[in-house]
């Protein structure tokens, strides 16, 4: 999801580049080369990693809102704390990539801007709701578990800082999909009722983390040049039917049904085959009509709003600092 | 004209021994909340004993434009190497 196009109606970004240059780009990207802040860039490249990254980057920050309305109740004082420093590195992910996408001439205040006016978009799997302790389980272990499988690959994207931030993002999800496996095991190993409510989370988060690999290749019209360009380096497909050979066991291994009665072992192609997601809740959920979709996105706002002063007051602390010393 | 706090890069300096390294930049009104906020947002985990905050805009950069006359001149320069000089097998130890 991460790295997919989720507007339907966004408009093809062509500007007439210096073809000698380009030519030079193009060479330098295909042998690999990493692209860096200051240097030449096509104008779509440019503002096509911005939309990605910064989508990327939203994702990140609106991703600690399920999760953190869950520290006051998880059950115990490990739990907690593990909790909140998974919901902190979130917000660390989330500065990361801000940071990356600023070095292309897009600031802070912009990206905000749109995020919270809805014009930007985030990932889809955040606008579904955290019923029970079960769904923290399944979100580190399946939504953490599509992220990492993202983002992986995206350790050899193209554009150095894009790629930089990755590599230190990759290192840390892997305590936050370890953690939701083994609230995971705690559930399927505890009474009937947990059992239930574990098998409950995972037949409600299993058709929308497959969805967090975007829209089928044929119909992801941007893949081709974000591929050359090594934005993108590998399909959604390709990713999904990764995704869900390695999650099949896992599943087994808890003794959980996965809820697709299509899901079955296929030796030839050396792999699952698997059930169509519904592409139309798909693009329901991306044009905002996810089932949380308006609650997150007020209690995105409100948190920005409600901590005005505190920034406020930094700033002017940080002005009194500089007259006195000027003076 | 973006209201954003000035924005600085971020070093640290892994372990003792080391040199500090480029890992990222923050926002922050003044340099005490750019340490508070690079140690928040880049070592949560033992990356380091040492942090730099230095504001972008005091960096001075190298234009990748001009890459070619400053770095190129190295490339002809061989005899700064020590591959480049032949001494014969026999001489040991230098």
């Amino acid at each position: 999801m991460y790295t997919t196009e989720l507007s339907k109606n966004v408009q093809p970004i062509e500007t007439p580049e210096d073809p000698a240059l380009l030519e030079a780009f193009e060479a330098r990207v295909a042998a690999d080369e990493f692209i860096e802040p200051k240097d030449w860039m096509p104008e779509a490249y440019r503002k096509t990693l911005v939309r990605q990254i910064s989508q990327h980057a939203h994702s990140e920050i609106v991703g600690m809102l399920p999760e953190g309305n869950w520290i006051t109740r998880a059950p115990s004082l490990r739990r907690k704390a593990i909790l909140l420093a998974k919901v902190q590195d979130e917000a660390g992910h989330g500065l990361y990539l801000y940071c990356a996408a600023e070095t292309l001439g897009t600031s802070r205040e912009e990206m905000i801007e749109a995020l919270h006016s809805g014009k930007a978009k985030y990932s889809t799997i955040f606008n579904y709701p955290t019923l029970t302790w079960a769904d923290i389980g399944a979100i580190g272990w399946l939504v953490d578990g599509a992220a990492i499988m993202n983002q992986v690959p995206l350790q050899r994207t193209s554009y150095g800082p894009y790629a930089r931030a990755m590599v230190r993002v990759c290192k840390e999800e892997s305590f936050h999909q370890r953690q939701g496996y083994e609230i995971m095991i705690a559930l399927a190993n505890g009474t009937a009722a947990q059992k239930r409510m574990a098998q409950d989370a995972l037949n409600r988060w299993w058709w929308p983390s497959l969805m967090m690999f975007g829209p089928p290749d044929d119909n992801s019209p941007n893949t081709e040049r974000s591929m050359r360009w090594r934005i993108k380096r590998e399909t959604n497909d390709e990713l999904r039917q990764k995704f869900v050979d390695i999650t099949k066991p896992q599943a087994d291994f808890l003794g959980l049904t996965v809820p697709d009665p299509e899901l079955k072992w296929n030796d030839e192609k050396g792999g699952h085959d698997f059930g169509e997601v519904d592409w139309d809740e798909f693009y329901a959920v991306v044009r905002g009509e996810g089932p949380v979709a308006k609650e997150r996105i007020t209690a995105r706002r409100e948190a920005w709003e409600n901590n005005t002063w505190v920034r406020e007051a930094a700033a002017a602390h940080a002005a009194k600092k500089q007259a006195r010393e000027a003076a | 004209m973006s209201s954003d706090w000035p924005l600085w890069e971020v070093f640290v300096r892994a372990k003792g021994g080391l040199a500090h390294r480029h890992v990222g930049s923050v926002h922050a009104p003044d340099q005490e909340l750019a340490l508070r906020h690079a140690r928040d947002t880049y070592t949560r985990r033992l990356e380091g004993v040492s942090l730099w905050v230095v504001k972008s805009t005091d960096i001075v950069a190298s234009d990748p434009e001009e890459a070619g006359p400053l770095f190129e001149p190295a490339e002809d320069k061989i005899y700064r190497h020590p591959t480049f000089y032949d001494i014969p097998d026999e001489v040991k130890h230098i």
